[in-house]
């Protein structure tokens, strides 16, 4: 907040020691959107929390409404940006959970809602760590999600949310996710920019057939049967495919106004690999250092981020992956299919035309378990012997850091 | 109060054309409450005979700007359109006087959105809550919910050699919305036209969360004919099963009371749904509900601070 202030007078962009979660409050204070609807859940709560102080200290003249439930949040978030005003929640685990039917109608309706969820493991067993099984379970519903990396992404990410989600040939919500405690909870040098420049890139908010425009009356959330139904879903696709441009777009802007280009997925030193790990969210970083690590000593291998996991950028990762031999993919949510992780199916699906390649999936990190450099590099250790065929590929499927 | 005249003059903002049942008593609940406003409206609805009869896409009925979210949530909805209103207006992007209701059924209310009523109503916003209660599921086909009545029959709790319907009595939504200490909370039927207009009017002068509770007949549901509906709406309140009250900042007030007070058994004996109890094993249920109704009649008329009249 005092930092801030510094900002706006130098107008230069200020280096803040911030918390993931103070970062992203600070871009919904910048934002300043109109209604915020949103119920406490660890480890979202400290987010709120220092939202609550800005619109205390008379920071945003934003309404925040304090719900009782998040099923009311996204209920009440829904009725917000269908009145036509810029609407924001936030949001972690059994919160999203609970908010899920109304997280379909929020995507149906074409409601540009913004919501930064602090990924925690999903109940049950109840856990308040991280691991992405809340996000990766709604990652049918039509909503963008975009994975952070750190606490300057999470922020970056938020302010791109908006232009994105209410770009004309968008109209999708989108979810940006950041690690819960990993990114949330640690304090990290944060480049906060110009409030009024943050403020010039989101634009003003032009709703769509809003119901408070009362000389137009709308009827949202109607009763769509057989006849129009498949259109509207038709409609919906078409926006997520739309979204794609749209994201790189916004991403190459946001570098021209603030320095740091955005992309669909990021690749780190992945020009000539021979194995590449494929990651979402704060295993990245550790990742990096591992493949830093492994190139000193001569060996071929590299990283592929996914930052845009909705809409899944399937030509982006063929043509980043056009050289690698062997890919680990790692999921930080088991999906149950009993045939891997969310992401991997995703991976080998975008892969399927590649016989030259090969595939496997490491499950880690669940309900916070943490993973470390020698975690990293034993996956990349086994990549490099199934290349060199001194592995057999038994399973496809393997858990890193559990005990069994 | 406008006559019934005057209100009839009012645009019609549920238009006619849309598919609800002959007779249906929530029809009439929302064309009284919606003509009952003298600004502009913004509905909100909970999923149920009201919304996917209204809004079959591409057609609507609604001539005012319209929400269905979900089931559950009518309140919620309906809070965040509200909120974004008072953003805007706290702006200066808005300067025009609305009245934002939230209709939902029974289950809708009693049930499903018992919670999201609740949180409308504890935070404040300036919402009148309708229900309009037809004592069951009536749009998946005549379930029990929590407001159906005591010997009722329902597609889930039917009537049969061992059972006599529904064993439990409703719940007492209206006190439960008085218990949130809101300005202002109504029983009213649509039996009762001026009676529920003029409450409606009233709920709309004040500002802050209203509640209303509607009795709206179901001639399906209740199996009765469809031009029986406001005759059973008003024989529902002349046997005092569904009294007419309002409660102003926490007092209670009775706004109709019935010169003469007939069993509760000619009130049933109009409705299929109770048909079973006419039986002489079901006797005593009648007899049951009889004494439950004097009761809470009696201690509705302690709480308006009147005495009880004579029996008649």
């Amino acid at each position: 907040m005092e930092d801030a202030k510094v900002n706006n007078k130098t107008g230069q962009t200020t280096l803040v020691a911030l918390t993931g979660n103070e970062a992203v409050a600070t871009a919904m204070r910048q934002i300043n959107p109109d209604v915020v609807a949103a119920y406490p859940i660890t480890p979202q709560t400290s987010l709120m929390q220092k939202f609550a102080d800005f619109a205390a200290a008379g920071l945003v003249d934003t309404e925040i409404i304090l719900v009782e439930s998040e099923h009311s949040a996204m209920s009440a978030c829904v009725g917000s940006a269908a009145a036509g005003v810029r609407t924001m929640t936030a949001t972690s685990a059994n919160g999203l959970a609970l908010m899920w039917e109304i997280v379909y109608i929020a995507a149906s309706s074409r409601l540009p809602i913004v919501m930064p969820v602090v990924n925690r493991a999903l109940s049950g067993p109840i856990n308040i760590h991280c691991d992405h099984s809340d996000t990766m379970g709604c990652r049918d519903s039509s909503w963008i999600q975009i994975y952070s990396e750190n606490s300057q992404e999470a922020y970056d990410n938020t302010i791109q949310a908006i232009r994105i989600a209410e770009h004309a040939n968008v109209l999708l919500p989108v979810m940006v996710t950041l690690d819960g405690f990993i990114i949330s909870h640690s304090i990290e040098s944060v480049h906060v920019y110009e409030d009024a420049k943050v403020k010039e890139f989101i634009g003003e908010y032009k709703p769509h057939n809003p119901l408070l425009d009362l000389n137009n009356p709308v009827t949202f959330g109607p009763l769509d049967l057989y006849d129009y139904y498949f259109e509207h879903k038709r409609q919906q696709s078409e926006a997520m495919k739309n979204s794609k441009r749209v994201i790189e777009d916004i991403g190459r802007l946001f570098g021209q106004t603030f320095g740091t280009v955005y992309d669909l997925i990021e690749t780190y030193r992945l020009e000539d690999a021979d194995e590449c790990i494929v990651v979402l969210g704060s295993t990245a970083g550790t990742a990096k250092e591992v493949v830093d690590a492994l190139r000193g000593q001569g060996r071929k291998v590299g990283l592929l981020k996914i930052r845009v996991f909705r809409p899944f950028p399937e030509t982006e990762i063929i043509d980043a992956l056009r050289g690698v031999k062997v890919v680990g993919v790692l999921d930080r949510s088991e999906g149950f299919s009993a045939v891997g992780g969310p992401v991997y199916q995703e991976i080998r699906a975008a892969l399927c035309a590649r016989h030259d390649i090969s595939i496997v999936n490491y499950i880690y990190g669940l309900g916070g378990r943490d993973i470390g450099i020698a975690d990293i590099t034993k996956v990349f250790d086994e990549l490099s012997a199934i290349r060199k065929a001194e592995k057999p590929i038994t399973s496809r499927v393997d858990y890193v850091g559990v005990r069994e | 109060m406008p006559s019934i005249k005057e209100l009839a003059k009012r645009p019609e903002l549920l238009t006619s054309g849309h598919r609800l049942c002959a007779g249906c008593g929530a029809s009439i609940a929302v064309r009284m409450a919606l003509h009952s406003s003298d600004k502009p409206v913004i509905v909100s609805c909970a999923t149920g005979c009201l919304e996917v009869a209204t809004t079959i896409y591409p057609y609507t009925a609604w001539n005012c700007s319209f929400i269905h979210n979900a089931f559950e949530n009518s309140a919620a909805t309906m809070s965040g359109v509200e909120t974004a209103y008072r953003a805007l207006k706290k702006k200066g992007k808005l300067s025009a006087d609305i009245n934002f209701i939230a209709f939902g059924g029974d289950g809708g209310t009693y049930d499903i959105g018992l919670q999201s009523l609740s949180g409308m109503l504890e935070r404040g916003h300036n919402v009148l809550y309708i229900c309009y209660d037809n004592e069951a599921y009536m749009n998946t086909g005549i379930q029990r919910s929590g407001a159906t009545p005591r010997g009722a029959s329902t597609t889930t709790a039917p009537a049969g050699d061992v059972s006599y319907g529904k064993p439990q009595f409703q719940k007492d939504l209206t006190a439960i919305a008085v218990a949130h200490h809101i300005p202002y909370a109504a029983q009213a039927s649509v039996g009762y036209w001026a009676d529920l207009t003029s409450k409606v009017e009233k709920a709309f002068a004040t500002p802050g969360p209203k509640f209303i509770n509607v009795l709206a007949p179901c001639p399906r549901g209740w199996r009765h004919d469809s031009d029986q509906t406001v005759e059973i709406a008003k024989l529902a309140v002349d046997t005092c099963f569904w009294p007419l009250y309002e409660v102003v900042d926490g007092a209670y007030r009775v706004t109709y009371k019935p010169k003469e007070i007939p069993p509760v058994a000619e009130w049933f004996k109009l409705q299929g749904r109770f048909k079973h109890l006419f039986k002489p094993a079901n006797q005593h249920i009648i007899e049951e509900i009889q004494s439950k109704i004097n009761e809470r009649w009696s201690a509705l008329l302690a709480a308006s601070g009147e005495a009880q009249p004579s029996k008649s």
